[in-house]
């Protein structure tokens, strides 16, 4: 069994409850990410290779500060640095830390077909097993955030675990542990809730005036938000998704389109083999075969 | 017209090169199958027990699918021109009723492939190329980086759609084959008796036995 602040709540590709018998469940977890604090030093970066044990190639500067360019199966979180021309001619330097959200509502989880790869713990956290991938790459048509990626070495899926390895035995993850300026913060979803409260009025009176927590409904909530100095406009910060939710594909290709599909196919192959048993089939008699000698017999004379 | 059991002479009606590839169809397809069932719904993900497991199954679907529409290709080409519909088809479709109750003579006759036959070939033809273009879509391993999501997406969707259309097919192609009797042993054996290609072929038939017709 799970250590207990990681009882599994969800499962991929499981139509079974999973074990529930103990309570009471724990407090949900969030990580808290303060986008106007962010110096953007990288040191959760560094932090998450530690941890994890995860080394990048040494890619190529493209002429930003972004580096390396995108997440990765070796890079679970990257910064993204924006420069955004606010309508008072200034510039502002919007840099978000990227990585997995951890839905409430999961995108992957809910596209995965192999039992057991991906699960959703009760405090929130949504990780990969990746013992059990089968590296079909559904969860990446599944994520409503780009996130998940499938390494080029073993095919196996990765992404952010939010250190459920951490979490589990009561420490925070690695990120939040390297954040020098404290942008980055963590633990119950309600505490991290007042926390952003607090900033968001903070920034309020500095003049910003739609601040605002990144909590998107859409996917049920997530387990990583961000206060961001424009909430309204999400996408100024590299893109954030301004209101993500699954698919109207994929949940059609992993809904009701399925059981339908399964349904008809079970419906048919049982009446053609019924029809078989009671009907029987259309047999040839002696009657057709003395037809075709006499036809035989005419066609040759 | 006899032979020396006074059984009459046999119609060869698929030809060796026809039922070799169509077994060949058969192993392929059912591979296919089974590891695309088992990606398709949860419920019947140990069907990749069968296939070599969950990775091994994702790693070859794509291979081995690659391969049934080549073979269905190679096998189904050459049938282009006989399967097209003709006005007489047309007419037994609309009288399917009396196929199922037995009384053909109120149709016209059937030549070499009845009208279902050809509804199955462009059927399975379309999808099974549909089921290669769209599955390259989202081969994660090869293509679907290439893609931008939305089509990732839209490729899987279409994908598990004209395979349900595939599968519902051979359904129905398997019973009407149990069906008629004698035609499963035609694709194994190749031949069918002169009864069989009066009752159910009638014009087929006709042409076979015309003097000097091909065997």
């Amino acid at each position: 069994m799970a250590l207990q602040s990681l009882d599994i709540i969800r499962r991929s590709a499981t139509k079974t409850p999973s074990p529930a018998a103990r309570g009471p469940v724990p407090a949900e977890v969030a990580k808290l990410i303060d986008t106007s604090k962010c110096i953007g030093c990288k040191a959760c970066q560094v932090a998450c290779m530690e941890w994890n044990d995860l080394r990048d190639q040494v890619g190529t500067c493209d002429g930003t500060y972004n580096n390396p360019t995108d997440l990765t199966a070796q890079s679970w979180t990257v910064m993204r640095f924006a420069e955004y021309e606010n309508p008072q001619g200034d510039l502002e330097w919007l840099i978000r830390k990227d990585g997995c959200m951890h839905c409430a509502d999961p995108g992957c989880l809910k596209a995965c077909p192999a039992p057991g790869a991906i699960v959703q713990y009760a405090n929130g956290i949504v990780d990969f097993h990746e013992e059990h991938c089968i590296g079909c790459g559904y969860c990446i048509a599944g994520c409503p955030f780009n996130i998940p990626r499938i390494s080029r070495r073993d095919h196996k899926a990765y992404k952010c675990t939010l250190c459920s390895d951490r979490v589990a035995v009561g420490l925070e993850p690695a990120c939040v542990k390297a954040c020098p300026t404290g942008a980055i913060t963590f633990g119950t979803k309600e505490r991290m809730k007042v926390d952003a409260e607090e900033r968001i009025a903070d920034l309020k009176s500095r003049g910003f005036e739609q601040a605002g927590l990144y909590d998107p409904i859409g996917v049920g909530g997530t387990h990583v938000m961000y206060v961001l100095h424009h909430a309204d406009q999400p996408g100024l910060y590299s893109g954030l998704a301004l209101n993500p939710h699954i698919s109207r594909t994929v949940r059609l290709w992993k809904g009701v389109v399925k059981p339908l599909a399964l349904g008809a196919l079970a419906l048919a192959a049982l009446v053609g083999f019924f029809n078989y048993i009671v009907a029987g089939p259309k047999e040839v008699g002696p009657e057709d075969e003395e037809a075709a000698r006499k036809e035989q017999e005419k066609a040759h004379g | 017209m006899a032979d020396r059991d006074h059984r009459p002479a046999l119609i060869l009606r698929h030809p060796p090169r026809d039922r070799a590839l169509h077994w060949l169809l058969v192993i392929v397809f059912l591979f296919t199958a089974t590891s695309g069932f088992a990606l398709f719904h949860p419920s019947l993900f140990w069907l990749t027990n069968l296939t070599g497991g969950g990775p091994w199954s994702a790693i070859l679907h794509p291979f081995i699918g690659l391969v049934m529409a080549v073979v269905f290709v190679w096998f189904a080409a050459p049938t282009w021109r006989v399967a097209q519909l003709t006005p007489n088809d047309i007419a037994w479709l609309k009288g399917i009723r009396y196929v199922v109750s037995g009384q053909e003579e109120r149709l016209p006759e059937v030549g070499q492939y009845n009208a279902g036959q050809k509804l199955l070939y462009f059927t399975l033809m379309t999808c099974v190329l549909l089921l290669a273009l769209t599955g390259i879509l989202f081969w994660r391993r090869y293509f679907a980086g290439y893609f931008p999501i939305g089509v990732v997406r839209l490729g899987a969707l279409a994908h598990a759609f004209l395979a349900f259309v595939v599968l519902i097919s051979v359904v129905v192609h398997m019973s009407a084959a149990a069906w008629e009797a004698g035609s499963i042993r035609s694709m194994i054996r190749g031949t069918v008796t002169p009864g069989w290609a009066y009752k159910h072929r009638r014009a087929w038939f006709r042409e076979m036995i015309r003097p000097g017709a091909g065997r």
